[in-house]
């Protein structure tokens, strides 16, 4: 008996909950580290990023207005399911960046604790960010955060699985919904992660990843009117002050990190705060 | 019974003001390279000054004085920074009647409103900023201030808005340089003469005078580390291009659209006022004004009576009278675009009121105005015309209100009016503004972050959430 063939994997994008192709039929071939074909990713064109923007949009209302402690507990979730394929994350990342086994698998864990470290935000966040206000005068005054609607997420090229879920889950665990061009170089683990994301309990449509160019998708992204924010940390310089001048059209907020990023460090507020907004409520106070 | 009201004006003989101004850079007043213009009193139209402008020149000049004073400044205990602001704030306080005179004589506004709303506020933002700055390392947004902010702000509010810029930044341990809005530069030059009064160090508060051009110089001048605007979203948007790229950390205050929502259960007369207050406060020149009124339709009928007797008794005039409701048209330009979106609002069909209202011979004067019938299409219902006018549209259910509500790129502020409470709540959630008043409109106060969503801009100002737009991030 000749050895079994595998059963390969067709790797698709993940838009609305659902695992579509690219409308324009593209695909472009992946490698790993050492040059060898993995698999070949979709590539997605500029119909499938409006697409994406438009299931963003459509699952925000119910993640912005789901409760802290609900989100907290689905970004938990995703941990867990990510912790159960730990093997096929670690073989991925490996072949992705020609890493060793221990180093994938630490790379894995790395992903995991992140994500439960976001989750336990979800219910802190605001007291941190909001303020109880003592004007001068017989008024209620209130200040909270809230999400700042869909944001647009040029994910890092290097770290396919834990600096995206890096920039992700900051994202989302405040009530955002995204739309992520993944990375170019290593879209493999993006589109497992997606896998992860389905089986989560988090709702279709609030993370959407696209593989395929940055460089052709994220200006689009930038020049989207529909589109409320923006994370520029994988773009090189040169595309990043493209998208920051199209960004302006509708003033998205623009997350444009300085120099390279270390995913290791603490990662401090600074990435959920760039898109939250401050909502201040004044009511008198009378009998 | 109407009553007749005697005139009451204010005396002009507290202010004193020069035949031509200087540009104020490190501590002192020196002429512009740029040729001057005249700043008219809008009421009448008569020339109140000639002020200099700035040139890109200038405007180094004014950085350069900055930057040199950085060191200085941001390296002095906080406590010391937070005296001379205290000191400001008095010295304000002082000479409060002085300030209230000339901001309406060059603004337009009644001296109802610049004395009893602009002038208190703006003493208590310089109050409320002067205790931050011993205090920074408990607002959790770092220590470290980002060097030389460059600040631009609009004619609606001029030493209002010159308030909610310098004090935040000079709390934080930054030097400023400031143009204030071309038709309104004089309280804003008296404020140059505040900051000599109380010792200020030389080059921490830099003023530059001009238009358009002296703005994007500051904006775009390559040391200036922060730029705080307020202003228009046109503006807005040329300002957040042309800084892409670059380090420098932004803020914008720009226009918006409000929807002033009225439920059938709203205390009737108080909703009147709140939709006055909402709107016809200050002309109308307010980015946060109430100028979408959404009124359930069980009561529209009601309410638009209700409105329309209480506008008759507004009284429009003389902005130094005491009993004037509604000032003067900012300028000419102003003018012009009020009256051109309000002809579009008739032209596409709205059905436009204006009560019984002599308007003066000489200035610039525009009569409060209400259009009913808009539709959501209409552009009056869509842009903002930034003057006293009121476009009505009607609703039936709360989830219709929110739908319209937020139907605008804007997203600056909203207003409920409803007795109960969990529907209020639900709607304050709901709407996509930065500031929802319920019960209540066009309310400020030091303590309390000011801001929007989407086109409106980024960044707050006041509270301890405005300290962040100028400290350096901390990771």
């Amino acid at each position: 008996m000749s050895e079994r063939l595998s059963v390969r994997k067709t790797y698709k994008l993940y838009i609305g909950g659902a695992f579509p192709r690219s409308e324009s039929g593209r695909s472009y071939a992946v490698t790993g580290a050492k040059g060898e074909f993995l698999a070949n990713a979709s590539k997605a064109s500029r119909k499938d990023l409006r697409e994406a923007v438009v299931a963003a949009r459509k699952a925000f209302p119910g993640w912005s207005s789901a409760t802290a402690y609900n989100r907290g507990q689905i970004l938990y979730r995703i941990a867990e399911m990510l912790e159960g394929r730990r093997a096929q994350f670690v073989s991925e990342v490996a072949e992705a960046d020609g890493v060793s086994g221990k180093k994938a698998g630490e790379l894995v864990d790395a992903a995991v604790d992140r994500l439960v470290w976001y989750a336990g935000w979800s219910d802190k966040i605001t007291s941190l960010r909001g303020s109880s206000n003592p004007v001068s005068g017989p008024y209620f005054n209130l200040s909270t955060p809230e999400p700042t609607g869909v944001v647009g997420i040029v994910a890092p090229p290097m770290g396919p699985l834990f600096g995206l879920v890096s920039v992700i889950a900051p994202v989302i665990v405040t009530g955002n919904t995204c739309v992520v061009i993944a990375s170019e170089r290593a879209p493999l683990p993006s589109i497992t992660l997606a896998e992860v994301l389905a089986t989560s309990d988090l709702p279709g449509g609030v993370v959407n990843i696209l593989t395929g160019s940055a460089a052709e998708m994220a200006p689009w992204m930038a020049g989207h009117m529909d589109v409320n924010g923006l994370d520029l940390t994988g773009a090189d310089a040169e595309l990043a002050q493209k998208c920051e001048e199209l960004a302006a059209e509708n003033l998205k907020r623009v997350l444009r990190p300085n120099g390279k990023t270390d995913w290791a460090a603490n990662p401090g507020t600074g990435r959920m705060t760039a898109f939250l907004e401050t909502k201040t409520v004044w009511h008198p106070i009378g009998i | 019974m109407i009553f007749e009201y005697a005139p009451a004006p204010e005396s002009r003989d507290v202010v004193d003001i020069k035949p031509s101004y200087g540009l104020f850079i490190n501590g002192e007043f020196v002429d512009g390279s740029g040729t001057p213009f005249k700043t008219i009193n809008p009421a009448s139209e008569e020339t109140l000054a000639e002020i200099a402008t700035a040139t890109e020149a200038d405007v180094d000049r004014a950085v350069q004085a900055a930057r040199k004073a950085f060191g200085v400044w941001s390296s002095l205990p906080g406590s010391e920074r937070a005296k001379y602001l205290f000191r400001i704030a008095r010295i304000i306080q002082e000479r409060a009647r002085e300030l209230a005179v000339l901001e309406s004589i060059d603004n337009g506004k009644p001296i109802r409103e610049s004395r009893d709303v602009d002038l208190p506020l703006v003493a208590a933002h310089f109050f409320y900023y002067a205790g931050w700055a011993d205090k920074l390392e408990y607002a959790g947004y770092g220590t470290t201030p980002l060097g030389v902010a460059g600040q631009v702000i609009p004619w609606n509010f001029p030493l209002l808005m010159l308030a909610w810029k310098i004090a935040p930044a000079l709390a934080c341990g930054n030097t400023v340089v400031l143009k204030p809005a071309e038709t309104t530069p004089l309280t804003a030059l008296l404020f140059a003469e505040i900051c000599q009064q109380a010792d200020l160090p030389p080059g921490v508060v830099n003023i530059v005078t001009g238009a358009g051009e002296t703005g994007a110089a500051v904006v775009g001048h390559p040391e200036v580390d922060k730029v705080a605007f307020t202003g228009s979203t046109e503006v807005g948007r040329l300002i957040a291009k042309s800084v892409a790229g670059t380090n420098k950390k932004v803020t914008l205050e720009l226009g918006g659209k409000a929807a002033n929502i009225v439920f059938d259960d709203a205390a009737l007369d108080q909703a009147v006022e709140g939709i006055v207050t909402g709107i016809f406060f200050n002309q109308g020149h307010v980015c946060c004004a109430g100028s979408r009124l959404l009124v359930q339709e069980s009561i529209a009928e009601e309410l638009m009576s209700s409105l329309k007797r209480r506008l008759s008794t507004l009284r429009l005039g003389d902005p130094l009278d005491k009993n004037t409701d509604i000032g003067a048209i900012n300028s000419a330009a102003q003018l012009a675009k009020i009256r051109e979106l309000s002809s579009a609002g008739e032209s596409e069909g709205a059905e436009r009121w204006s009560p019984a209202c002599a308007l003066p011979d000489k200035g610039f004067w525009f009569p409060p105005t209400v259009f009913t019938g808009v539709s959501q299409s209409h552009r009056i219902a869509r842009e903002e015309i930034f003057g006293p006018v009121l476009s009505v549209l009607t609703f039936r259910t709360p989830a219709e209100a929110v739908e319209k509500a937020n139907n605008t790129p804007y997203g600056l502020s909203a207003g409920v009016w409803t007795e109960k409470a969990s529907r209020m709540l639900w709607m304050a959630s709901k709407l996509r503004a930065g500031v929802v008043w319920s019960n209540t409109f066009n309310k400020f106060d030091p303590t309390s972050p000011f801001g929007g969503f989407k086109e409106s801009g980024y960044g707050r100002e006041g509270g301890r959430h405005g300290l962040e737009a100028y400290l350096k991030e901390i990771s």
